[in-house]
Protein backbone atom coordinates (compact mmCIF):
# COMPACT_ATOMS: atom_id res chain seq x y z
CA UNK A 1 0.00 0.00 0.00
CA UNK A 2 2.81 2.40 0.92
CA UNK A 3 4.51 1.58 -2.40
CA UNK A 4 1.34 2.42 -4.32
CA UNK A 5 1.00 5.84 -2.68
CA UNK A 6 4.60 6.74 -3.41
CA UNK A 7 4.33 5.51 -7.01
CA UNK A 8 3.45 7.65 -10.01
CA UNK A 9 -0.06 6.16 -10.07
CA UNK A 10 -0.42 7.11 -6.41
CA UNK A 11 0.25 10.78 -7.00
CA UNK A 12 -1.91 10.77 -10.15
CA UNK A 13 -4.75 9.25 -8.11
CA UNK A 14 -4.41 11.97 -5.47
CA UNK A 15 -4.50 14.71 -8.11
CA UNK A 16 -7.47 13.11 -9.88
CA UNK A 17 -9.43 12.77 -6.61
CA UNK A 18 -8.88 16.48 -5.86
CA UNK A 19 -9.87 17.21 -9.46
CA UNK A 20 -13.22 15.46 -8.91
CA UNK A 21 -13.97 16.66 -5.38
CA UNK A 22 -13.11 20.37 -5.74
CA UNK A 23 -15.58 21.13 -8.58
CA UNK A 24 -18.16 19.00 -6.73
CA UNK A 25 -17.73 21.20 -3.65
CA UNK A 26 -18.67 24.15 -5.87
CA UNK A 27 -21.76 22.24 -6.91
CA UNK A 28 -22.56 21.67 -3.23
CA UNK A 29 -22.24 25.36 -2.42
CA UNK A 30 -18.64 26.56 -2.34
CA UNK A 31 -17.89 29.76 -4.32
CA UNK A 32 -17.34 29.51 -8.10
CA UNK A 33 -13.87 28.31 -9.13
CA UNK A 34 -13.14 28.02 -5.40
CA UNK A 35 -13.98 24.42 -4.63
CA UNK A 36 -10.78 24.44 -2.64
CA UNK A 37 -8.47 27.38 -2.05
CA UNK A 38 -6.13 27.08 0.89
CA UNK A 39 -5.27 30.78 0.91
CA UNK A 40 -8.90 31.92 0.56
CA UNK A 41 -10.13 29.45 3.15
CA UNK A 42 -7.48 30.39 5.71
CA UNK A 43 -8.41 34.02 5.01
CA UNK A 44 -12.06 33.12 5.70
CA UNK A 45 -11.03 31.49 8.97
CA UNK A 46 -9.06 34.62 9.95
CA UNK A 47 -12.24 36.61 9.28
CA UNK A 48 -14.49 34.21 11.16
CA UNK A 49 -12.26 34.66 14.21
CA UNK A 50 -12.51 38.43 13.88
CA UNK A 51 -8.85 38.90 13.00
CA UNK A 52 -10.05 40.93 10.03
CA UNK A 53 -13.47 42.47 9.54
CA UNK A 54 -14.02 42.12 5.78
CA UNK A 55 -17.64 41.02 6.16
CA UNK A 56 -17.86 39.10 2.87
CA UNK A 57 -15.02 36.65 3.58
CA UNK A 58 -15.72 35.14 7.01
CA UNK A 59 -16.37 31.44 7.59
CA UNK A 60 -14.64 28.59 9.40
CA UNK A 61 -13.85 26.36 6.42
CA UNK A 62 -14.09 22.68 7.39
CA UNK A 63 -11.89 21.75 4.40
CA UNK A 64 -8.85 23.27 6.13
CA UNK A 65 -9.67 21.41 9.35
CA UNK A 66 -10.03 18.20 7.34
CA UNK A 67 -6.70 18.70 5.60
CA UNK A 68 -4.80 18.81 8.89
CA UNK A 69 -6.78 16.05 10.62
CA UNK A 70 -6.80 13.80 7.53
CA UNK A 71 -3.02 14.11 7.31
CA UNK A 72 -2.78 13.45 11.06
CA UNK A 73 -4.84 10.24 10.74
CA UNK A 74 -2.73 9.03 7.81
CA UNK A 75 0.49 9.84 9.64
CA UNK A 76 -0.66 8.00 12.78
CA UNK A 77 -1.84 4.90 10.87
CA UNK A 78 1.38 4.65 8.87
CA UNK A 79 3.62 5.61 11.81
CA UNK A 80 4.87 8.80 10.18
CA UNK A 81 3.73 11.21 12.90
CA UNK A 82 7.02 12.83 13.91
CA UNK A 83 6.87 15.95 16.07
CA UNK A 84 9.71 18.22 14.97
CA UNK A 85 10.59 21.92 14.94
CA UNK A 86 13.48 24.35 15.14
CA UNK A 87 14.18 25.19 11.51
CA UNK A 88 13.97 29.00 11.71
CA UNK A 89 10.33 29.21 12.84
CA UNK A 90 10.13 33.03 12.91
CA UNK A 91 11.48 33.21 9.34
CA UNK A 92 8.81 30.72 8.27
CA UNK A 93 6.18 32.88 9.97
CA UNK A 94 7.26 35.90 7.91
CA UNK A 95 7.33 33.81 4.72
CA UNK A 96 3.79 32.68 5.53
CA UNK A 97 2.63 36.28 5.98
CA UNK A 98 4.02 37.41 2.62
CA UNK A 99 2.96 34.21 0.84
CA UNK A 100 -0.61 35.02 1.90
CA UNK A 101 -0.37 38.69 0.88
CA UNK A 102 0.93 37.66 -2.57
CA UNK A 103 -1.79 35.03 -2.94
CA UNK A 104 -4.54 37.47 -1.93
CA UNK A 105 -3.33 40.10 -4.40
CA UNK A 106 -4.05 37.44 -7.06
CA UNK A 107 -7.05 36.05 -5.10
CA UNK A 108 -6.01 32.44 -4.73
CA UNK A 109 -3.39 29.87 -3.86
CA UNK A 110 -1.80 27.57 -6.49
CA UNK A 111 -4.66 25.07 -6.01
CA UNK A 112 -7.20 27.74 -6.84
CA UNK A 113 -5.06 28.93 -9.77
CA UNK A 114 -5.38 25.40 -11.20
CA UNK A 115 -9.11 25.24 -10.44
CA UNK A 116 -9.65 28.69 -11.98
CA UNK A 117 -7.83 27.55 -15.11
CA UNK A 118 -9.94 24.38 -15.18
CA UNK A 119 -13.03 26.61 -14.95
CA UNK A 120 -11.94 28.78 -17.90
CA UNK A 121 -10.58 31.76 -15.93
CA UNK A 122 -7.60 32.61 -18.12
CA UNK A 123 -6.24 35.07 -15.53
CA UNK A 124 -4.86 31.97 -13.85
CA UNK A 125 -2.36 31.66 -16.70
CA UNK A 126 -0.66 34.89 -15.62
CA UNK A 127 -0.73 33.70 -12.02
CA UNK A 128 0.83 30.34 -12.87
CA UNK A 129 3.55 32.08 -14.90
CA UNK A 130 4.19 34.29 -11.87
CA UNK A 131 4.24 31.22 -9.62
CA UNK A 132 6.80 29.51 -11.86
CA UNK A 133 8.94 32.68 -11.91
CA UNK A 134 8.86 32.99 -8.12
CA UNK A 135 9.75 29.31 -7.68
CA UNK A 136 12.59 29.68 -10.21
CA UNK A 137 14.04 32.52 -8.11
CA UNK A 138 13.71 30.29 -5.04
CA UNK A 139 15.54 27.50 -6.87
CA UNK A 140 18.42 29.87 -7.64
CA UNK A 141 18.77 30.34 -3.88
CA UNK A 142 18.49 26.58 -3.24
CA UNK A 143 21.26 25.93 -5.76
CA UNK A 144 23.41 28.52 -4.04
CA UNK A 145 23.28 26.95 -0.63
CA UNK A 146 20.05 28.39 0.78
CA UNK A 147 18.39 26.49 3.59
CA UNK A 148 16.64 27.37 6.83
CA UNK A 149 18.66 24.93 8.90
CA UNK A 150 17.84 21.58 10.43
CA UNK A 151 14.74 20.83 12.43
CA UNK A 152 14.99 18.61 15.49
CA UNK A 153 12.79 15.91 16.91
CA UNK A 154 10.56 17.47 19.52
CA UNK A 155 8.21 16.64 22.35
CA UNK A 156 4.87 15.20 21.19
CA UNK A 157 3.03 18.38 22.24
CA UNK A 158 4.76 20.26 19.40
CA UNK A 159 3.05 18.03 16.87
CA UNK A 160 -0.34 18.07 18.54
CA UNK A 161 -0.85 21.86 18.81
CA UNK A 162 -2.03 22.46 15.23
CA UNK A 163 -4.38 19.45 15.14
CA UNK A 164 -5.66 20.68 18.53
CA UNK A 165 -6.37 24.13 17.10
CA UNK A 166 -8.23 22.48 14.22
CA UNK A 167 -10.41 20.48 16.65
CA UNK A 168 -11.21 23.75 18.43
CA UNK A 169 -12.17 25.37 15.10
CA UNK A 170 -14.36 22.34 14.35
CA UNK A 171 -16.17 22.79 17.66
CA UNK A 172 -16.69 26.49 16.85
CA UNK A 173 -18.19 25.75 13.43
CA UNK A 174 -20.41 22.99 14.85
CA UNK A 175 -21.76 24.87 17.88
CA UNK A 176 -21.50 28.42 16.46
CA UNK A 177 -21.50 30.25 19.81
CA UNK A 178 -23.12 33.71 19.75
CA UNK A 179 -22.03 35.36 23.01
CA UNK A 180 -22.89 38.80 21.60
CA UNK A 181 -26.09 37.76 19.80
CA UNK A 182 -26.92 38.90 16.29
CA UNK A 183 -26.90 42.18 14.35
CA UNK A 184 -30.01 43.57 12.62
CA UNK A 185 -28.96 42.10 9.25
CA UNK A 186 -28.84 38.64 10.81
CA UNK A 187 -25.03 38.48 10.96
CA UNK A 188 -23.24 37.32 14.08
CA UNK A 189 -21.89 39.90 16.50
CA UNK A 190 -19.21 37.60 17.91
CA UNK A 191 -17.18 35.81 19.08
CA UNK A 192 -17.19 34.28 15.59
CA UNK A 193 -18.32 35.99 12.41
CA UNK A 194 -19.92 34.31 9.39
CA UNK A 195 -20.58 36.17 6.13
CA UNK A 196 -24.25 36.64 5.23
CA UNK A 197 -23.32 37.66 1.66
CA UNK A 198 -20.30 37.35 -0.64
CA UNK A 199 -17.93 34.40 -1.08
CA UNK A 200 -17.81 33.72 2.67
CA UNK A 201 -21.55 32.99 2.69
CA UNK A 202 -21.16 30.36 -0.04
CA UNK A 203 -20.24 26.99 1.36
CA UNK A 204 -21.04 23.32 1.01
CA UNK A 205 -22.74 21.56 3.98
CA UNK A 206 -20.35 21.15 6.91
CA UNK A 207 -20.17 17.34 6.82
CA UNK A 208 -19.46 17.25 3.08
CA UNK A 209 -16.72 19.89 3.35
CA UNK A 210 -15.17 18.10 6.31
CA UNK A 211 -15.31 14.69 4.62
CA UNK A 212 -13.69 16.02 1.45
CA UNK A 213 -11.01 17.71 3.55
CA UNK A 214 -10.28 14.48 5.44
CA UNK A 215 -10.07 12.42 2.24
CA UNK A 216 -7.73 14.89 0.56
CA UNK A 217 -5.66 15.35 3.72
CA UNK A 218 -5.22 11.59 4.00
CA UNK A 219 -4.29 11.10 0.34
CA UNK A 220 -2.00 14.12 0.20
CA UNK A 221 -0.10 13.04 3.31
CA UNK A 222 0.51 9.63 1.76
CA UNK A 223 1.50 10.94 -1.67
CA UNK A 224 3.25 14.22 -0.62
CA UNK A 225 1.08 16.15 -3.08
CA UNK A 226 2.54 19.66 -3.45
CA UNK A 227 1.94 22.23 -6.19
CA UNK A 228 5.09 24.25 -5.49
CA UNK A 229 7.18 21.10 -5.18
CA UNK A 230 5.88 19.83 -8.52
CA UNK A 231 7.23 22.86 -10.39
CA UNK A 232 10.42 22.98 -8.29
CA UNK A 233 11.26 19.34 -8.96
CA UNK A 234 10.86 19.77 -12.72
CA UNK A 235 13.10 22.86 -12.88
CA UNK A 236 15.63 21.69 -10.29
CA UNK A 237 16.11 18.10 -11.43
CA UNK A 238 13.77 17.22 -14.29
CA UNK A 239 11.69 15.08 -11.90
CA UNK A 240 8.11 14.82 -13.18
CA UNK A 241 6.74 12.73 -10.28
CA UNK A 242 4.78 15.42 -8.40
CA UNK A 243 3.73 17.34 -11.49
CA UNK A 244 1.95 14.29 -12.88
CA UNK A 245 -0.40 14.66 -9.88
CA UNK A 246 -0.88 18.37 -10.51
CA UNK A 247 -1.53 17.63 -14.20
CA UNK A 248 -4.13 15.02 -13.22
CA UNK A 249 -5.86 17.58 -10.98
CA UNK A 250 -6.04 20.10 -13.83
CA UNK A 251 -7.29 17.68 -16.49
CA UNK A 252 -9.85 15.95 -14.26
CA UNK A 253 -11.16 19.24 -12.82
CA UNK A 254 -11.58 20.55 -16.39
CA UNK A 255 -13.59 17.47 -17.41
CA UNK A 256 -15.75 17.59 -14.26
CA UNK A 257 -16.37 21.32 -14.82
CA UNK A 258 -17.50 20.56 -18.38
CA UNK A 259 -19.86 17.85 -17.10
CA UNK A 260 -21.28 20.17 -14.42
CA UNK A 261 -21.56 23.15 -16.84
CA UNK A 262 -19.04 25.05 -14.70
CA UNK A 263 -16.66 25.90 -17.56
CA UNK A 264 -16.92 29.56 -18.67
CA UNK A 265 -13.83 30.70 -20.59
CA UNK A 266 -12.64 34.30 -20.57
CA UNK A 267 -10.58 36.96 -18.82
CA UNK A 268 -13.04 39.63 -17.73
CA UNK A 269 -15.37 39.51 -14.73
CA UNK A 270 -14.57 35.91 -13.77
CA UNK A 271 -15.90 34.93 -10.32
CA UNK A 272 -13.85 36.26 -7.37
CA UNK A 273 -11.11 37.21 -9.80
CA UNK A 274 -9.58 40.28 -11.42
CA UNK A 275 -8.02 40.74 -14.85
CA UNK A 276 -5.18 43.01 -13.76
CA UNK A 277 -2.51 40.93 -15.50
CA UNK A 278 0.59 42.54 -14.05
CA UNK A 279 -0.57 42.10 -10.46
CA UNK A 280 -1.88 38.59 -11.00
CA UNK A 281 1.64 37.78 -12.15
CA UNK A 282 3.52 39.71 -9.44
CA UNK A 283 1.25 38.60 -6.58
CA UNK A 284 1.76 34.95 -7.39
CA UNK A 285 5.47 35.51 -8.06
CA UNK A 286 5.82 36.71 -4.46
CA UNK A 287 3.78 33.74 -3.22
CA UNK A 288 5.83 31.28 -5.31
CA UNK A 289 9.10 32.64 -3.97
CA UNK A 290 7.84 32.44 -0.38
CA UNK A 291 6.56 28.86 -0.87
CA UNK A 292 9.87 27.79 -2.43
CA UNK A 293 11.89 29.33 0.42
CA UNK A 294 9.59 27.64 2.97
CA UNK A 295 9.63 24.28 1.15
CA UNK A 296 5.94 23.78 0.38
CA UNK A 297 2.72 25.20 -1.02
CA UNK A 298 -0.05 26.19 1.44
CA UNK A 299 -1.72 22.80 1.12
CA UNK A 300 1.50 20.91 1.76
CA UNK A 301 2.20 23.07 4.82
CA UNK A 302 -1.16 21.98 6.28
CA UNK A 303 -0.41 18.30 5.61
CA UNK A 304 3.06 18.66 7.16
CA UNK A 305 1.50 20.39 10.17
CA UNK A 306 -0.81 17.37 10.46
CA UNK A 307 2.12 14.94 10.59
CA UNK A 308 3.81 16.86 13.42
CA UNK A 309 5.93 19.49 11.67
CA UNK A 310 5.86 22.47 14.04
CA UNK A 311 7.66 24.68 11.52
CA UNK A 312 4.96 24.08 8.91
CA UNK A 313 2.40 24.91 11.61
CA UNK A 314 4.16 28.25 12.12
CA UNK A 315 3.99 28.92 8.37
CA UNK A 316 0.24 28.21 8.48
CA UNK A 317 -0.12 30.61 11.42
CA UNK A 318 1.82 33.19 9.41
CA UNK A 319 -0.59 32.77 6.51
CA UNK A 320 -3.64 33.28 8.74
CA UNK A 321 -2.09 36.38 10.34
CA UNK A 322 -1.02 37.56 6.87
CA UNK A 323 -4.64 37.27 5.72
CA UNK A 324 -5.71 39.50 8.59
CA UNK A 325 -3.11 42.09 7.60
CA UNK A 326 -4.08 41.76 3.94
CA UNK A 327 -7.65 42.86 4.68
CA UNK A 328 -7.03 45.26 7.58
CA UNK A 329 -4.38 47.13 5.54
CA UNK A 330 -6.41 46.96 2.29
CA UNK A 331 -3.77 44.91 0.48
CA UNK A 332 -5.89 42.16 -1.11
CA UNK A 333 -6.96 42.43 -4.73
CA UNK A 334 -10.53 43.48 -5.43
CA UNK A 335 -12.41 41.45 -8.03
CA UNK A 336 -13.52 42.76 -11.42
CA UNK A 337 -16.94 44.37 -11.28
CA UNK A 338 -19.51 45.22 -13.93
CA UNK A 339 -21.09 48.59 -13.06
CA UNK A 340 -24.03 49.62 -15.28
CA UNK A 341 -22.78 47.39 -18.06
CA UNK A 342 -19.21 48.74 -17.88
CA UNK A 343 -16.36 46.49 -16.80
CA UNK A 344 -14.36 47.86 -13.90
CA UNK A 345 -11.05 45.99 -13.79
CA UNK A 346 -10.09 45.10 -10.22
CA UNK A 347 -6.71 44.46 -8.67
CA UNK A 348 -4.77 45.53 -5.61
CA UNK A 349 -4.80 49.00 -4.07
CA UNK A 350 -1.57 51.04 -4.13
CA UNK A 351 -1.02 49.66 -0.62
CA UNK A 352 -1.27 46.13 -1.95
CA UNK A 353 1.24 46.93 -4.68
CA UNK A 354 3.64 48.35 -2.10
CA UNK A 355 3.15 45.27 0.09
CA UNK A 356 4.09 42.97 -2.82
CA UNK A 357 7.23 45.05 -3.42
CA UNK A 358 8.13 44.93 0.28
CA UNK A 359 7.43 41.20 0.33
CA UNK A 360 9.73 40.56 -2.60
CA UNK A 361 12.53 42.57 -0.95
CA UNK A 362 12.06 40.70 2.36
CA UNK A 363 12.05 37.30 0.62
CA UNK A 364 15.19 38.18 -1.34
CA UNK A 365 16.90 39.30 1.88
CA UNK A 366 15.91 36.02 3.54
CA UNK A 367 17.18 34.13 0.50
CA UNK A 368 20.55 35.88 0.48
CA UNK A 369 21.07 35.83 4.24
CA UNK A 370 20.22 32.15 4.79
CA UNK A 371 22.87 30.79 2.44
CA UNK A 372 25.67 28.61 3.74
CA UNK B 1 35.40 3.97 3.04
CA UNK B 2 31.90 5.17 2.27
CA UNK B 3 30.84 8.75 1.64
CA UNK B 4 28.61 10.11 4.42
CA UNK B 5 25.72 12.47 3.77
CA UNK B 6 23.98 13.68 6.93
CA UNK B 7 20.62 15.11 5.82
CA UNK B 8 18.89 14.59 9.17
CA UNK B 9 16.52 17.40 10.07
CA UNK B 10 16.51 18.88 6.59
CA UNK B 11 13.25 18.96 4.70
CA UNK B 12 13.16 18.38 0.98
CA UNK B 13 14.68 19.33 -1.36
CA UNK B 14 17.85 19.61 0.79
CA UNK B 15 18.37 15.85 1.27
CA UNK B 16 17.97 15.36 -2.47
CA UNK B 17 20.33 18.23 -3.32
CA UNK B 18 22.97 16.86 -0.93
CA UNK B 19 22.55 13.35 -2.35
CA UNK B 20 22.88 14.61 -5.91
CA UNK B 21 26.11 16.43 -5.02
CA UNK B 22 27.51 13.18 -3.62
CA UNK B 23 26.32 11.22 -6.68
CA UNK B 24 28.06 13.71 -8.99
CA UNK B 25 31.38 13.08 -7.22
CA UNK B 26 31.06 9.45 -8.30
CA UNK B 27 32.52 7.91 -5.15
CA UNK B 28 30.56 4.89 -3.85
CA UNK B 29 29.06 3.60 -1.64
CA UNK B 30 27.19 6.64 -0.32
CA UNK B 31 25.44 6.55 3.05
CA UNK B 32 22.61 9.05 3.44
CA UNK B 33 21.00 9.67 6.83
CA UNK B 34 17.46 11.08 6.81
CA UNK B 35 14.64 11.33 9.34
CA UNK B 36 11.37 11.35 7.43
CA UNK B 37 9.78 8.81 5.12
CA UNK B 38 9.30 11.61 2.58
CA UNK B 39 13.04 12.26 2.47
CA UNK B 40 13.71 8.51 2.32
CA UNK B 41 11.46 8.11 -0.72
CA UNK B 42 12.80 11.24 -2.44
CA UNK B 43 16.45 10.23 -1.95
CA UNK B 44 15.65 6.70 -3.09
CA UNK B 45 13.99 8.05 -6.24
CA UNK B 46 16.86 10.35 -7.20
CA UNK B 47 19.44 7.60 -6.65
CA UNK B 48 17.49 4.98 -8.59
CA UNK B 49 17.01 7.49 -11.40
CA UNK B 50 20.80 7.85 -11.52
CA UNK B 51 21.02 4.08 -12.07
CA UNK B 52 22.10 3.16 -8.54
CA UNK B 53 20.99 0.46 -6.13
CA UNK B 54 19.52 1.60 -2.83
CA UNK B 55 19.11 -0.36 0.38
CA UNK B 56 17.49 1.08 3.50
CA UNK B 57 18.18 0.39 7.17
CA UNK B 58 15.92 1.79 9.86
CA UNK B 59 18.04 2.96 12.78
CA UNK B 60 15.85 4.06 15.67
CA UNK B 61 13.92 7.10 14.47
CA UNK B 62 16.13 7.53 11.39
CA UNK B 63 16.78 5.93 8.05
CA UNK B 64 20.17 5.07 6.60
CA UNK B 65 20.17 4.70 2.81
CA UNK B 66 23.13 2.92 1.28
CA UNK B 67 23.62 3.82 -2.37
CA UNK B 68 25.82 1.63 -4.52
CA UNK B 69 26.68 1.68 -8.21
CA UNK B 70 26.09 -1.56 -10.12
Amino acid sequence: MTRFFSSRWGIITAGAVIGVLAPLLQRFGNPPNMGICVACFERDIAGALGLHRAAVVQYIRPEIIGFVLGALIAALIFKEFKPRTGSAPIVRFVLGVFAMIGALVFLGCPWRALLRLAGGDWNAILALLGLITGIAIGIWFLKNGYNLGRSHQAKPVVGWIMPGIMVLLLLLVIFQPAFYGFNEDGSRAGPIFFSVKGPGSLHAPLLISLAVGLIIGFLAQRTRFCTMGSIRDVILMGDTHLISGVGALLVVAFIVNLLLSQFHPGFAAQPVSHSNHLWNFLGMMLAGLAFALAGGCPGRQLFLAGEGDGDAAIFVTGMIVGAAFAHNFNLAGSPDAVVEGVLKVGGPSPYGMAAVAIGLVVCLLIGFSARE
Amino acid sequence: MSVQVDARGFSCPQPVILTRKALEKGQFPIEVLVETVTSRENVRRVAEKAGCRVSVEEVGNEFKLIITKE
